[in-house]
């Protein structure tokens, strides 16, 4: 095998001047007809008085207090509403597991009912709930809850009927009653799950509990609703950057509680 | 056989037991005070949200109430002795609900699109370059943070009233969420036949195509579907704000008080859902194993 002779890196450079020293106009060529296009670009933009420039800076003008009432607002009722669906759930979802109620005849109806109860939407029990408790944030509350207390039901039924029966039986067998087996053999199993679960709900609801406002349920729905309708963008902007901004806050407390809670593992 | 269990003498045991006390104590103290700061939390949230059980507990007969007028025709019969006159309405409103699940089924498919070109990008082990990886991301965040009503309000201003408000608000509230969940996927891919693609001397686009689409088209598809199901609910509700749809009859029938008329379209939705439900998760599960449903 002949080996090649090292290139004599001189004289490569004295055969293709060409390659080697490229002329500025050539070099210089790419850059400037990107930069001529996107100057165009920006001219354009600015020219045709392109929208954007409507919504920024975001500003609140002065209703800033009555914005942050407003978000305080969502918040609690995702709170709340969370939590009375998961109080209510519990129990409901022990009779649609299927280790706790083996008979196909009760959990039926049950799981049906819980069924019914997701396939309506959260706005649309907010309409209900204002027809009963009148417009506010009380009727979303009261939203949240209903439309959560059917998603709890199955999650958390499907969480009961993951736990192990090992313990339960232990329970059985030291002589311990029905009421004994759920409270120390599947509770213990049960909880840090469900936690998990409330806790993400928390957090997914004060997304929905954004827009119950629209229909009229409180929040900061309300005002976003208003200000999109009489076209004040520069308050659009600022209320929807609020709602980022507290949704990221919920999600990196949640996140937190749920890694104490539940450990690493099942944080995913 | 008995086997006599030895009992540590006094003094070991007395400590074994302080730590042991301590520790639960230590446990009980942080559970108090978590669930104390929570109670606190839910009593400021209450009177955030102005709760109040006296209204709450005087007016629940209403709901109670509410449930027995709309279950009540006009003639104050009850809606199932007259089937007719109670879904009276019944060709206008399947047509409303086909319109419902076609807003859905537009706006998944564009969403699942716009993800499926946008997530590789967001993807750690794909994207090309990590400040493009970032931008992506971020415009995915919003995408799913701003709920798709609050699209469809705006898009109603721009393009008017009608189906195509809708449909644009579910594309981009899909392409959020399933540019994030795409992408997770594609994180969880196996990299070795990208680095075999990659060493035949591939372009990055020939990577995507023939070594990690193949591994994550089934997950796609499963997503999707599972969006599909959820923008069905979604389009329900669409209407609301007048972005086409069922929605527009039931908040007409709620605000005017047509009693029979509201459990007629509730009752037609969540059969509609169920219907749906039941449809994608069969599906799901044919396509891709019983695991697939999850």
């Amino acid at each position: 095998m002949t080996q090649l002779p090292t290139p004599d890196s001189e004289a490569l450079r004295a055969r293709y001047p060409l390659v080697f020293n490229r002329p500025v106009s050539a070099r210089l060529a790419t850059p400037v007809m990107m930069f001529g296009a996107f100057g165009i670009f920006v001219f354009g933009l600015v020219d045709l008085d392109f929208s954007p420039a409507r919504l920024i800076p975001p500003d609140p003008g002065s209703s800033l207090p009555a914005y942050l009432v407003a978000l305080g607002e969502t918040l609690s009722i995702a709170l709340l509403g969370t939590t009375i669906a998961a109080v209510f759930a519990l129990p409901v979802s022990l009779l649609a597991a299927k280790n706790i109620v083996p008979s196909n005849i009760f959990r039926f109806p049950v799981r049906r009912l819980l069924d019914s109860i997701r396939g309506v939407d959260t706005l649309i029990w907010a309409l209900v709930w204002i027809n009963v408790v009148g417009l506010g944030p009380f009727a979303g509350v009261l939203a949240i809850a209903v439309s959560d207390f059917g998603a709890f039901g199955k999650l958390f039924s499907e969480a009961i009927e993951a736990a192990d029966k090992k313990q339960v039986e232990g329970i059985r067998a030291s002589g311990g009653n029905a009421l004994h087996e759920i409270r120390f053999g599947l509770m213990p199993q049960v909880l840090p799950v469900i936690a998990g679960q409330v806790l993400y709900f928390i957090e997914s609801n004060t997304r929905s509990a954004t827009i119950i406002g629209i229909v009229g349920a409180g929040g900061i729905g309300l005002q976003l609703a208003e200000q999109i309708r009489v076209l004040e963008w520069q308050k659009v902007s600022f209320l929807i950057l609020m709602i980022l901004v507290a949704v990221a806050a919920i999600d990196w407390i949640s996140g937190k509680l749920r890694f104490a809670i539940i450990g690493r593992r099942a944080v995913a | 056989m008995t086997v006599a269990v030895s009992i540590l003498p006094e003094q070991q045991l007395a400590v074994l037991n302080e730590a042991y006390r301590r520790a639960v104590a230590r446990k009980r103290l942080r559970l108090t005070l978590a669930t104390a700061v929570f109670f606190a939390a839910l009593v400021v949230a209450s009177i955030g949200a102005e709760v109040n059980l006296r209204t709450f507990f005087t007016y629940f007969g209403n709901f109670v109430g509410y449930f027995d007028r709309i279950f009540t025709l006009e003639n104050g019969a009850r809606v199932w002795t007259d089937i007719g006159e109670w879904f009276w309405g019944c060709r206008k409103w399947l047509w409303m609900l086909g319109e419902t699940i076609l807003i859905s089924y537009v706006g998944t498919l564009f969403g699942a699109i716009l993800a499926f070109l946008l997530n590789f990008f967001a993807a750690e082990n794909t994207s090309p370059a990590p400040w493009l990886r970032f931008v992506i991301r971020r415009v995915l965040e919003f995408a799913r943070t701003v709920p798709g009503i609050v699209f469809a309000l705006i898009f109603v201003i721009a393009f008017g009233l009608g189906p195509m408000a809708g449909v644009l608000a579910i594309a981009i509230h899909s392409t959020g969420a399933l540019g994030k969940l795409f992408s997770e996927i594609v994180e969880n891919a196996d990299m070795k036949p990208v680095e075999g693609v990659r060493s035949t001397g591939a372009s990055w686009v020939s990577c995507m195509r023939f070594a990690v689409l193949p591994q994550v088209a089934a997950g796609y598809a499963s997503y999707a579907l599972l969006r599909f199901e959820i923008n069905v609910r979604e389009a329900s509700v669409m209407g609301f704000v007048g972005a086409g749809g069922i929605g527009q009859e039931l908040v007409v029938a709620v605000r005017k008080f047509y009693y029979s008329d509201v459990s007629a379209i509730l009752l037609l939705i969540v059969l509609t859902v169920f219907v749906i439900d039941i449809g994608t998760g069969w599906m799901r599960g044919r396509l891709f194993g019983k695991d697939a449903r999850a």
